[in-house]
């Protein structure tokens, strides 16, 4: 017999009922997965990251398939806020579904303003801020591979918006010491900590000898980086034991979701899992409970971070 | 509920066939009453390779046809070129095996109401699902004419129980290898003109589509075509699969063609802008 556990998860001052959440940019604002199952039943949805304005992101071919993984260079392509805000976030209030909205922006001052346009909303559960998607146009646009402009971006948003709703910072894992990074976007106000963004990668077409993707670089997503997020979760949640994490990075079944919460995640989320089966979030979440109960935690709380536990400080 | 993916189910199938034809395999998959919801130009979503696969991602293929009144309730038939690693596994499952899909997914060819006289185009296995198309032409009194091209005779695909619906079916190879020598828009204006057709039905390669979208641009001929475009779900969710598409307003949008597609109106697809970026408007 399995003893019921208790999923249920906190993100800052946010609860959710599970830890299972949408990965930002694996699952648009939701209505598409709705087909497969109620949002409501996930931990969260967290919205694809939107600007300020409407983008069109970049040219195709946006996706190269790659051994367990892929690549995409979408390129930020969405709405902007005021559309998103009108159109999708009352949408997703109405089907009971925790929102986190997750926001982008080209410079530090947009980022402040998107937080502020979040301030008029009610019923949302965190704000992601993602300062780490490698599909930009300039590389050096990625302020989470700069520790100061990282700093500078959440200060910003906290100013705006802290106190009212947690902050998650998203992170790259494409920097050499990631748990600096961490450690300066919590000291500038982050709640939580998001990890980790896709890994820059690459791929050359044999027909046509070139890059394969229109935008030349993509972000390397699948099951491919789970041991990059597990190392990434594990260095920042021994750097930074009381932050709490939301993990990702190639989650696929319930096995790798405990795999990121032992490592030190509160909470999962599911991306390019959901593309290859639209019900992927459902089973990891059931399975999840399973493998929990199986080992004696009657909490998702008791084991985070518990691959830790008999570590020398 | 939403209305995007409103017809889709995530299901559990079994392969009742699998047989080469010429260059493609004709495969049959037992998928019950969900028959009752495909519409030609619909597509379907597989999950290959089995559980330890390193393939992450669903492979899309058009629907080519279905039928509710086969020895095993409702089958689904489509035409699988074994080109990529995806297509050749699906290509070497033999009956019985069970497959994950998601179905069906997209768009549909729009079907008159009135009897029209129509053109059906494919470009390689793209005719797969206009024969399915062309029987549902037929039940609606519509007079169907069909053209299909490919470089090499071995990649037509024109089924000998797929003609019955059709009332002329020409055949171009680049090669000459079968048919006439050439391609599908060849004579294709002086072809509208004798023919008085209305409406065209197009799938196939983007270049074809993009042609035949030129050569009838000045003509009242509408132009339905179903896209391909490299995808990675399907469903909405990638955001990898986009076409610069003309809104009504005169701008461009960059429309998904798994949702907004992959049967579109020839003449709103900006083929101008494929693989580029369109200008933001403000």
């Amino acid at each position: 017999m399995t003893l019921p556990v208790d999923l249920s998860t906190t993100l800052g001052n946010a609860w959710f009922p599970t830890p299972i959440f949408t990965a930002s940019g694996c699952a648009s604002s939701g209505k598409e997965l709705s087909q497969f199952f109620p949002l409501k039943d996930i931990g969260a949805v967290v919205t694809k990251s939107v600007m300020s304005k409407p983008r069109h992101g970049r040219p195709t071919p946006r996706m190269a398939e790659t051994p367990s993984g892929m690549l995409n260079s979408i390129g930020l392509q969405g709405p902007g806020i005021d559309s998103f805000l009108a159109n999708d976030v009352p949408w997703l209030l109405e089907q009971k579904a925790r929102v986190i909205v997750s926001i982008a922006g080209e410079t530090i001052e947009e980022y402040s303003t998107l937080a502020r346009k979040l301030r008029s909303v009610s019923g949302l559960s965190a704000v992601e801020v993602n300062i780490s998607c490698p599909n930009v146009e300039n590389r050096g646009l990625v302020f989470a591979c700069d520790p100061d402009a990282s700093r500078r971006v959440i200060d910003g948003v906290r100013k705006t918006i802290g106190g009212e709703l947690p902050i998650i910072a998203k992170l790259s894992p494409d920097v050499t010491d990631l748990a600096s990074i961490a450690r300066g976007v919590v000291d500038a106000g982050a709640d939580a900590l998001a990890l980790i963004n896709t890994v820059l990668g690459m791929v050359i077409n044999l027909d046509t000898m070139k890059p394969h993707l229109g935008g030349k670089t993509g972000g390397l997503s699948g099951p491919a980086i789970r041991p990059v997020a597990v190392r990434a979760i594990y260095q920042v949640h021994a750097a930074l034991p009381q932050i709490p994490i939301l993990g990702m990075g190639g989650v696929a079944s319930g096995r790798d979701a405990l795999e990121l919460i032992l490592a030190g995640a509160s909470g999962v989320s599911v991306g390019t899992a959901s593309f290859g089966n639209p019900t992927a979030l459902i089973s990891i979440q059931n399975e999840l409970r399973d493998l929990l109960a199986a080992r004696g935690f009657a909490t998702v709380q008791q084991a985070i971070g518990f691959a830790h536990r008999d570590e020398s400080v | 509920m939403s209305s995007i993916n409103r017809s889709a189910v995530q299901r559990k199938v079994t392969i009742v066939g699998n047989k080469r034809v010429g260059a493609y395999h004709q495969i049959l998959l037992n998928v019950g009453d969900l028959v009752k919801s495909c519409k030609p130009g619909n597509f379907i979503a597989i999950a290959v390779g089995g559980e330890s696969s390193k393939m992450v991602l669903r492979r899309a293929f058009a629907i080519s046809r279905v039928s509710d009144n086969s020895q095993y309730g409702g089958t689904m038939e489509l035409i699988v070129a074994p080109h990529g690693s995806g297509s050749r596994w699906l290509c070497a499952q033999i009956e019985g095996t069970e497959l994950d899909i998601v179905a069906p997914l997209g768009t549909a060819f729009g079907i008159p109401t009135e009897p029209i006289n129509a053109l059906l185009i494919g470009g390689g296995y793209g005719s797969a699902p206009l024969f399915g198309l062309a029987d549902v032409l037929k039940t609606r009194g519509c007079k169907v004419d069909m053209l299909l091209g490919a470089s090499v005779g071995s990649k037509i695909y024109a089924p000998m129980e797929g003609k019955r619906s059709v009332n002329s079916l020409r055949i171009y190879t680049e090669d000459g290898s079968m048919g006439e020598t050439g391609r599908v828009t060849e004579s294709l204006l002086d072809i509208v003109q004798q023919r008085g057709i209305d409406v065209i039905y197009s799938c196939g390669p983007m270049a074809m589509l993009a042609a035949i979208t030129a050569l009838v641009a000045d003509t009242e001929v509408i132009h339905q075509c179903a896209v391909e475009e490299a995808m990675a779900c399907g469903i909405g969710i990638c955001m990898t699969c986009v076409l610069p598409v003309t809104n009504s307003d005169g701008t461009t949008s960059m429309l998904r063609s798994c949702i907004d597609g992959p049967v579109m109106d020839g003449s709103h697809v900006r083929w101008d802008l494929v693989g580029k970026v369109p200008e933001v408007q403000q």
